[in-house]
Order: structure tokens, then sequence, then C-alpha cells
């Protein structure tokens, strides 16, 4: 297992790899589960995709997943060749769902740099049982002939894939030539078994009937054969000995090749017993290697069908080139707004100046949408969610997802795949009826949850509606009084206040605690989740009718609009998305609390002045209200104003996080982390939900 | 092939910048850290304070597009405060990827101080000169050789102490 230190990228590609893989055939099994079938495009296509993995978990040793998807690709292989009716499409689901999640946690496990050691035997087994009752319901259909084929095929290899019933023709054929081939590779090349296997795929054409020594190239045992004694070939083909010799002599870490003709069929009566495993397995060569090549081809039809060309790039590389085109915004700036040129007359340069800002501003715009990434993943990821919940829960609930092409950036959605998740839980778990309950209820049997995305301004909304039976306003009110969680006056508290309650910690109305929710520690876990993206959450809901909830998260992190206000020689940043006003107060206006707590009057309300210089003890001249400015500043419903010297101006920043060396010293409240303004200096972004806090506990 | 000779070549930077050390002054003694760490030596420059710091470090720089934090070498050795001048140097380290900046009151010069020359720093109890890791003699003078490491992690263990 130590390899896997050694093969830091190749691992790197086969996780990413396999979980794309994976998902890709998550989608595919809940799409076609609904048709309760599954259509020969999607078996091809799972039949594909269990191939690749198995080979590539084999080629970086993870046998347990090879394993098991060696044993799911048996399954495909059977439903893909022998189409066999009547097949339990929903235990099929079960298991291969099963299979999925048991490769994705041994993924999840590889990347965090754990052994991948689970056993899947038991998944396996089951596999195989499957396996054989279509196999078995098969043979019913097929003619004796077959049958007598598979069944001693069967006995004679029990472990092996029995049902690779053989496409090419049994009866020997007369080629021009044969050829004995013994290939060594070179001693430190590693898995021998896969570049042999490698070999033959590459001689796939040229070749018509051919066996090899060692016969089994799956095990790894064939791996120190080959490595012993070389890898022989005997082949019989229509082609040139040249022909055949240029092929083989392409095979990387190839040390030696000897390639002979031989006196036709020699060896192939030599070993007449064997006959019909090696043929067997020989079929079973060609099949696995023609179908490695559908998936190239199918690979490249389907990614320039859906997906144009496409590379992947690491997000650590995107964030660097989105710092230096942050950097080149600045040192436009920088050049352009220079002092030196200050009462110059120069219309060439203000004409290349406007040219590049232009470029500049634009180079910005198309590097931000690279970072784009659009929900469908997300979204689609919650249908298994939905499936797993009704399966348990006996519910009927079907997920309707509309605006799903919307694109957020990539760091967001790692944020809020895990909150929408829970949600969706939540919904099904607690909102949605039963079946019964809902058609005594004169609704539909099957509850519909709505996944709805869509822009707003320099927002995303992404809408969570149920048809359930909505917030129960009283149960969730006793609750909140019997935790001690009501802030606010019981007769004043408006519905809305009383739906928001359930993002508090603490807080769970559902009496029973489910395997999916009802502990308690799961909203108030959203809501850190969004808000730590920027995002916030609200709640609303009818009685019976059901609930919406509402996310709204920000487009992307990497640049906000921002307020830059000065204090002293300070300059900080207020997201101009918090901002509700700003203004120049009357001293009239100030009230002063006993314990010298500092509020304003504005429109008849209320609200607490946080002086940013005493709060970050800067020494600034402005100490008077009336000389500086406040700026009401809202989050999660709570509203501060904050007391500063003056405004500077609103600008586009790029938001850069503070030095590690600082962030390690300590965690300053309050402060998201800085950016850089036009004129070179630093300005730091203060993080408005942190200020909240700091004003409760300071 | 390439990887082998990008190696050499590091071998052959390592070697050169073996048992050189920039010196800098702060008040009367001499300090010398090793050049390996240091990046470049800049002015200094306005300086964005970051507030709830401790008092040494005094807040953070735009160099060329990098945010980097300044820590006061004076402050940090529980030294009086004093004034920047002209003479002020910033010098950029670079220590296990994380980059500092040093403010020392100002910059000397690079030597050779060869392993021979360097003593260890007499054993005086307590934590009295943690941050010292040797003290290298040069002609009459004695330099004082700074653990760069430990003046970024010591104060990890510290904090951990307040909380």
């Amino acid at each position: 297992m130590t390899d896997q230190y050694h093969n830091e990228p190749m691992l790197e590609l086969f996780i990413f790899e396999s979980m794309q893989l994976i998902e890709q055939m998550e989608q595919l099994i809940i799409a076609n589960e609904k048709f309760e079938s599954y259509d020969s495009d999607a078996i091809n296509e799972i039949f594909r995709i269990m191939h690749t993995i198995k080979g590539s978990s084999a080629m970086m040793l993870f046998n347990n997943v090879s394993t098991l998807a060696h044993s799911m690709e048996d399954v495909f292989f059977v439903l893909r060749e022998d189409k066999p009716q009547n097949i339990d499409s929903s235990q099929l689901s079960d298991l291969v769902l099963e299979g999925i999640d048991f490769i994705k946690v041994e993924i999840a496990k590889i990347r965090n740099g754990d052994e991948a050691e689970g056993d899947a035997a038991a998944l396996i087994e089951s596999l195989r049982v499957f396996h054989a009752t279509i196999k078995a319901q098969n043979y019913t259909v097929r003619d004796q002939e077959m049958k007598d084929t598979a069944t001693s095929q069967g006995y004679s290899a029990p472990k092996k894939q029995q049902y690779y019933i053989s496409k090419v023709r049994t009866e020997p054929q007369s080629y021009s030539s044969s050829f004995q081939a013994t290939l060594y590779f070179e001693e430190d090349c590693g898995m021998e078994n896969l570049r042999a296997f490698g070999v033959v795929n590459d001689l796939g054409d040229l070749v018509k009937e051919y066996y090899h020594i060692p016969a089994d190239l799956d095990h790894e045992d064939s791996a120190v054969v080959i490595q012993e004694q070389g890898f022989t070939l005997f082949l019989k083909t229509d082609r040139s000995l040249e022909e055949i010799h240029r092929t083989l002599s392409q095979t990387i870490y190839l040390k030696d090749l000897q390639l002979t003709q031989v006196k036709n069929c020699e060896p192939f009566e030599d070993l007449h017993e064997e006959r019909k495993i090696l043929l067997n397995d020989s079929a079973k060569i060609f099949a696995s290697s023609s179908g490695e090549r559908i998936t190239i081809d199918q690979k490249e039809s389907y990614s320039s069908a859906s997906q144009q060309s496409i590379i992947s790039v690491s997000v650590a590389k995107l964030d660097q080139l989105m710092d230096l085109v942050g950097e080149m915004v600045i040192a436009e700036a920088m050049v352009t707004q220079n002092p030196d040129l200050k009462g110059l007359e120069l219309n060439n340069f203000e004409k290349a100046a406007r040219q590049l800002r232009k470029i500049t501003s634009e180079l910005q715009d198309t590097v931000m949408s690279v970072r784009m990434v659009p929900l469908t993943g997300t979204f689609q990821k919650m249908n298994r969610t939905v499936r797993d919940m009704c399966k348990k829960l006996n519910k009927d609930v079907r997920l309707e997802l509309i605006g799903q092409e919307t694109e957020v950036d990539k760091n967001i959605i790692e944020h809020i795949s895990d909150p929408l998740m829970h949600l969706i839980r939540n919904s099904i778990d607690h909102g949605i009826e039963m079946p019964s309950d809902r058609e005594m209820k004169g609704k539909p049997r099957w509850g519909t949850i709505t996944l709805e995305a869509k822009n707003a301004g320099g927002d995303v909304l992404i809408i969570i509606r149920d048809d359930g039976g909505g917030f129960n306003k009283a149960k969730i009110m006793s609750k909140a009084r019997e935790k001690g969680l009501l802030q606010v006056p019981e007769d004043e508290i408006t519905d809305k206040e009383i739906y928001n309650l359930v993002f508090l910690p603490g807080f769970s109305t559902n009496e029973t605690v489910t395997e999916f929710s009802g502990r308690g520690v799961g909203m108030d876990v959203v809501v850190k989740n969004i808000e730590a993206v920027g995002g916030a959450i609200t709640a609303d809901s009818v009685p019976g009718k059901g609930t919406t909830l509402s996310l709204k998260i920000p487009l992307t992190l990497a640049i906000i609009d921002g307020m830059n206000i000065k204090v002293g020689d300070s300059r900080y940043t207020i997201p101009t998305t918090a901002i509700k006003e700003s203004f120049r107060p009357k001293t009239t206006d100030i009230i002063v609390d006993p314990d010298d707590n500092e509020m304003i009057m504005v429109r008849g309300q209320c609200f607490p002045i946080l002086r940013l210089h005493e709060r970050y003890h800067v020494n600034t001249l402005v100490n008077n209200f009336a000389d500086g400015i406040i700026i009401m500043v809202e989050q999660d419903d709570q509203t501060l104003c904050i007391f500063a010297d003056e405004l500077i101006g609103q600008q586009q920043v790029v938001v850069k996080s503070l030095p590690a060396y600082i962030k390690h010293t300590k965690k300053v409240t309050g402060l998201a982390g800085c950016t850089l303004l036009g004129d070179g200096s630093i300005s730091l972004i203060l993080d408005i939900a942190g200020l909240f806090t700091v004003k409760k506990t300071g | 092939m390439s990887e082998n000779e990008a190696v050499d070549s590091e071998d052959q930077v390592e070697d050169t910048q073996k048992g050189k050390f920039l010196t800098f002054c702060l008040g009367n003694e001499f300090y010398g850290i090793e050049i390996k760490y240091v990046t470049e030596i800049i002015g200094l420059q306005p300086i964005t304070e970051i507030p709830e710091m401790p008092e040494y470090i005094k807040g953070i720089i735009n160099l060329r597009g990098k945010i980097i934090p300044l820590m006061d070498v004076r402050l940090r050795f529980r030294k009086p405060f004093r004034e920047y001048n002209d003479r002020t140097c910033i010098v950029v380290i670079d220590i296990r990827e994380i980059p500092i900046g040093l403010i020392v009151d100002s910059v000397s010069e690079v030597i050779s101080i060869s392993d021979e020359e360097i003593v260890s720093p007499p054993s005086l109890n307590k934590e009295g000169n943690k941050y010292i890791r040797g003290i290298g003699k040069v002609g009459n003078d004695v330099k004082l050789l700074l653990d760069s490491g430990k003046l970024l992690t010591d104060l990890e263990i510290e904090n951990l102490e307040n909380i």
C-alpha cells in the first residue's frame, strides 16, 4: 500500500475519475429506477463504468473495490448479454446503490490517506446470489446447448466469469500463420499482469485467435509468473510476422521480445483439453477489451455531446489565477492613476489606459466565470437522498428540480451540498405525511419536494418547498419555551419569527429520533454551514399546506461588493449586501444607557452603536458622532450601527485571507479577510456576523 | 532526469548558502539569521494594523500583491520599542512556506561563520535565550544566531497557554 504515497498524481486522478463515474452511475440508476426497468443504454453504461473502476482500482491495488466492481460488472454483463426478462429491478437498484456507497466510502478513506480496508464480502455474496438468480432465469429461455456450455464452464471454473459465452467461433479455423511470442518485461516495471493484458488488448484487432501463459491475467500471481518466465502468447493471424512484431515491440517496459512462426495450430492442439477454458478465457479478454474500447469511444462521444471538451483543473490553480488577476486589476489602477501623471495632458496614454482597463475587467469576469459550476450535480445527488428516505420511511415523495443550471462558485457548492441534503431529509422526515394521512387530507398520495435555484442580484436563491404538513406553530413555541430559546416577548412574536426558531441550536420537534433527522443538531449545523459562505436561511410555512425554506447564498466568495470606510489611518471594507443605510447622526438621537452602551434612535427604532475605533483600538481624531458617519448594517435580522470616520467609496474587492501566521496567532472576531485597494494599501474586510458576537460578548 | 537535476541545483544552492548569515542589529546586539530563510530585505512600508494582535505583531503589508505579516523583533524579545527611522528594515523570511517580515533596527551584512566558530549558547536557567540557536564568533564580535523556527512556533505555544 506504500505505492499510493509514491503515486500521488495517479491517486488523485483515480479518486477524481472514480468519483465522477460513480456519481454518473448513481444518476443513471436513479433515473432508470423511476421507470422500473433498465434500458440497454444504461446497462451498457453501468457495465462500462464498473469495468473501468475495476481496472483502475486493481491498478491502484485497492482490491476490495476492484472485487466488488468485478461482481457488479458480472451482474451487468449478464443483463447486457442475455437480456433476461422479469428481473427485480428494485432489488438490483438496492444492491448496486449499496455497492456504490461502499465504493464511495472506500474512496473517501483513500482520499483521507487511510487504508481502504472495508470488507465487501457480504455485498459481493448478495450480488453473486442475484447474479445466479438472473442467470437461472435465463437458462430457461435459452436453448439447451447454450445451457450446457455455460454450466460446464461454470463447473470448470466456478469463481471465474462463466458467462462469457464465447463470441468467437469454436471451430478451429485455418489462418495463414501462427506465432509464438514471448515477452519479458523490465524487472521493476511492476504490475506485469496488467501490462500483459495491455499487450493482448493492443493485439485485439490484428489477431484472430490466441491464448497465453499464464492464462489468468486477472490474478496477481500471474504477475510473478510473467516476471520470471515471461509472457508467452500463441496467436493465429493472417497478418505478417513484421506487423505483429511491430505491434508487440511498442509495448512499454519491454525488455526482450521473441517472436517466432510456429507450425499451424501445434500449440493449440497440444492444449486441446484446456481448450474450452482457454477459449472461454480469450473470449473474456475479447469481451473486456472490446468493452474497454467502447468505453473510450463512448466517453469521447459522451463528453463531446454533453460537456463540450472539458479539462479538469485543480481549484488551487484557479485560486492562484484569480489572485493574479486581482493583483493585475490593482496594478492597472496603480499605473493609470499614477500620481506622476497628474496634470499632464496625455491623450494617447488615456486611450491605451482605457483599453487596458477594459481588457482587465473582461479578464476578471472570465476568470470568475471559470470558477462557476452549475448546481446540477448537487441537485442530482438529492434524488438519491429522496429515494433512500422514501424506502426507509415508506413514504412516497417526488423531487422536482428547477433551475439546476444556475451557476455558483465552486467553493460555495462544496459548502451547500450537505446542508441541502439535510434540509431535504428533514422535509421528508418531518414535513411530508404518510401516504394514507395525505389521502385523508385530500392531497395526492405522493408528496412533492421542489428544489429550485435562481439568480437574484449578486445572490443565488435556493428554495426548498414541500407540500407536507407545514410547521406546527404551537409545538415550536412550546418547545422553544421549554428550551428557553425565546428572546422576544411571546405576545409580540410574529409567525416568521416562530418558524425561524427551528434554526436555533438544540431545537428539534420530532419526538422520536430517527436515523435521518431529529437529533436537534442538524438545523444549526445547516445554518452554520450556510453562514460560513456568507449565506442566510429563512423559513416560511402554511399549516397543512407545506413549508418553504429559502437559502440565500452569494454567487462567489472571491469578489465582493464592498464599501470602504476609514477609521483613523485604517481602512475597513463592509460588504455592501449587509449595508442598509449610512447617515450623519444627530447628537440628539444618541441615547446612552446606564451601562454606557450607546444607542441611536432612527425613525422610532433604537439600534446599538459600535464604535469601530474603540472596538479595534485605533487612534482617530473623530470621536464625536457629529463628525463621523454611521453605517447601519444588518445580518440575520439583527441590526447594528457602525461608527466610522468617513466613507471612502464603493468598490468591488478581491477577498484575500489574512496571512496564515496571523490566523494561527489569533482568530480575530469580526474580520473576514483583507483586500488590496486601488492605491496598493490594505483594507480589512469586516465580518458583520462576527461583529454581532463581538458586540454581545464585549 | 530533470528531477535529479533539480535536486542537484538545490543542493548547490544549499551549499553556497551554508554557513552564511545575514546580520542585523537590535540596539547594541548583532543577530544573525541563516541566509536560506531570507527572501528579501525591504525598506519600511505603510503598515496596516490588525486589531487584537499581540504587541509585537505590527500588522500586515502588501508586498507586490502578497499580504505579509510583520513582527517587530525588538518587541518580540521584550526590548523597548524604538521609533522607526530610515534605517529600519523589514527582513522578509520564509519559514516552512510561511512568509513573515521581521522589523529590525538595521541590516548590516552577510557573513560566513563556519561551524567551528559557532558555540552553543550558555545554558541559562528558564527560557532566557530560547530563540538563540548558537553564538557565532567573528573576529572580536559575537553574533547571536537566531533559531527562526522558534520565532514562529513558540508563539503558538504561548497562545495555548494564554487560553
